[in-house]
């Protein structure tokens, strides 16, 4: 994957040198951001899960799109975003079923697979799909995941207000007026969105290492909106960078050092507050 | 001046009808108790005045006029049912999100809004909570926090559903009383939900009492007795009056009381004898 053997030895010091690691790096960043930004509501609304769903089904999408000759990310796309619009249309509730979308999740990597099964040699992408392939993106997908970013976070900006208020007090939120559904629909479309750009930096199985590890993480260190948006932001932004670096002089997968960090960093803030949780029903 | 007024109204959630055919009008200014079984519709007739649940058949006029959600005039307490146990906002930031919370956007919050928020805080003593994580706070705590939000942006009329839901006994009396001396100094209509009549005996001006789709406006004196209660209940019901204390029995048993276990005890023996000791 990294560097070979053959570039370690020029090269000690400078990953700049090469351009697939600033392209790396220049991607990685703009997704980490979007993840965090997005993710701390996916955190703060507990529809992780649903998060975690939504790739799995985008797998789904990404070898389809193989099969009739399209790039992954449009399969991607297509696909999270129609089952993200489902899940919000569907009900308020059913976001956070936990079996229902188990079974769903399920039978959507068993549909990438026979997509995969009957479209050979597209397998060789089964593995940058599933856990990533940052170091491979070129100079359009960096203009894309910028699009679709940019896309995301007004889309996000555009509805947080209500976003916060149903997430925080459905029940009063809808008796001042919010429409709830619309709302939620329009959030877990806003993921689908981000699911997609994470899913090609880190693959469709690790997206909760940039969208869930850094806003868990944030929202046990800060109590304020803006502060806990930014350290999530922040956070995702560094482990991105650091898991890039760390693979550069390791040789390990990209993806794995991201989840390393991702995690190391959400268990470093267990210990914090610990007493707080529940203190009375 | 009529505040709420529901004639011939009947309610239906899906399709089980909840109200049938229910008239009656709340005056200005008046504190109402809320009380009957669970089930009688007690959230449902708070969600139609709040314009969240068009009546069956009838008609239901708010102020005046049908209901709107979204009416500035109306403070809401809903009964608490989501409680997200990992959140750490702090107080004053879950209250200010509610605070044009339908407007698109992003979220700010203005000096001016800010202003009201800490006077709000003020009045029913909750200024302590304010800097703290939610998820910090003990059940009554929150309720407090909640009574704050629902006062902030001077409401003409209050829905509280089940406010005491939750809180020890002592507690209690403190939301009654806050309730109470906020609403008399500022005029405002109540209508409070309740499990148990006993405590609300010293405040509130009538009982609207709700059971087997029908439903009872009156003072104590008129409606808690033994043949409206019978008839709301379905049942024989005897009640009670002791030590200034009010008791409504069927076949022995304080039925508020029971009401009130079965909403914290929904295991298998639902519905069967309870041993608690109170």
């Amino acid at each position: 994957m990294a560097p070979s053997t053959a570039t370690a030895i020029i090269t000690t010091t400078d990953m700049f040198a090469y351009q697939f690691m600033t392209n790396a790096f220049a991607a990685a960043g703009i997704v980490a951001v979007v993840s965090g930004l997005v993710g701390y509501f996916l955190v703060m609304r507990g529809q992780t899960f649903a998060g975690h769903a939504l790739s799995h089904i985008g797998f789904a999408g990404a070898t389809g799109a193989g099969l009739i000759g399209l790039a992954p990310l449009w399969g991607l796309l297509a696909f999270t975003l129609a089952a993200g619009i489902v899940m919000g249309a569907l009900s308020e509730r059913i976001s956070n079923r936990d079996v229902a979308i188990g079974v769903v999740l399920a039978l959507a990597l068993g549909f990438g697979l026979l997509f995969l099964h009957y479209y050979t040699s597209f397998a060789t992408q089964a593995t940058a799909l599933l856990f990533g392939n940052v170091l491979a993106v070129d100079h359009t997908m960096i203009a894309t995941l910028a699009v679709l970013g940019v896309i995301t976070l007004a889309a996000l900006a555009a509805i947080m207000r209500p976003l916060i208020f149903a997430s925080l007090q459905p029940e009063l939120a809808e008796a001042k007026g919010v429409p709830l559904r619309l709302v939620s629909t329009a959030f877990l479309a806003i993921v689908a969105l981000a699911v997609s750009a994470c899913a090609q930096i880190v693959g469709v199985l690790l997206v909760f290492t940039l969208m869930v590890g850094p806003p868990a993480a944030a929202q046990r260190l800060t109590t304020g909106l803006w502060t806990g948006l930014f350290v999530s932001a922040a956070l995702a932004l560094a482990e991105a960078w650091l898991g890039l670096t760390m693979a550069f002089y390791t040789d390990w997968p990209v993806s794995f050092c991201i989840a390393l960090l991702s995690a190391l960093a959400y268990f470093a803030t267990l210990p914090i507050r610990m007493s707080h949780v529940h203190a009375a029903g | 001046m009529s505040i709420v007024t529901l004639e011939n109204v009947t309610l239906r959630v899906g399709r089980r009808k909840v109200l049938s055919d229910v008239s009656f009008g709340i005056e200005s200014g008046e504190f109402i108790g809320v009380l009957g079984p669970n089930g009688a519709g007690k959230t449902t007739l708070m969600r139609a005045i709040l314009g969240l649940l068009p009546a069956d058949a009838g008609t239901v006029k708010v102020f005046g006029r049908t209901p709107h959600s979204g009416n500035p005039a109306i403070g809401y307490l809903p009964q608490l049912r989501t409680v997200l146990p990992d959140l750490h906002v702090r107080g004053r930031d879950f209250i200010a999100s509610s605070l044009n919370g339908e407007r698109w956007g992003l979220p700010s919050v203005s000096q001016h809004e800010r202003g009201m928020i800490e006077k709000t805080l003020d009045a029913v003593g909750a200024r302590d909570l304010a800097a703290r994580p939610l998820s910090a706070m003990s059940g009554g705590e929150r309720q407090r926090l909640l009574l704050a939000q629902a006062l902030i942006g001077a409401p003409k009329l209050l829905l509280l559903d089940e406010p005491l839901i939750s809180l020890d006994a002592r507690h209690q009396e403190v939301a009654i009383d806050v309730v109470r001396k906020v609403c008399r100094e500022r005029k405002i209509t109540v209508l409070f939900s309740a499990h148990e009549l006993n405590q609300l005996l010293g405040t509130l001006d009538r009982v609207l009492y709700l059971g087997n789709g029908r439903a009872v406006l009156g003072t104590v004196d008129e409606v808690v007795t033994t043949p409206v209660l019978s008839r709301l209940y379905g049942t024989d019901i005897q009640v009670l009056r002791a030590d200034g204390h009010i008791f409504v029995m069927s076949r022995g048993r304080d039925v508020e009381r029971a009401d009130h276990l079965h909403d914290h005890n929904h295991g298998p023996e639902h519905g069967h004898s309870h041993h608690h000791h109170h």
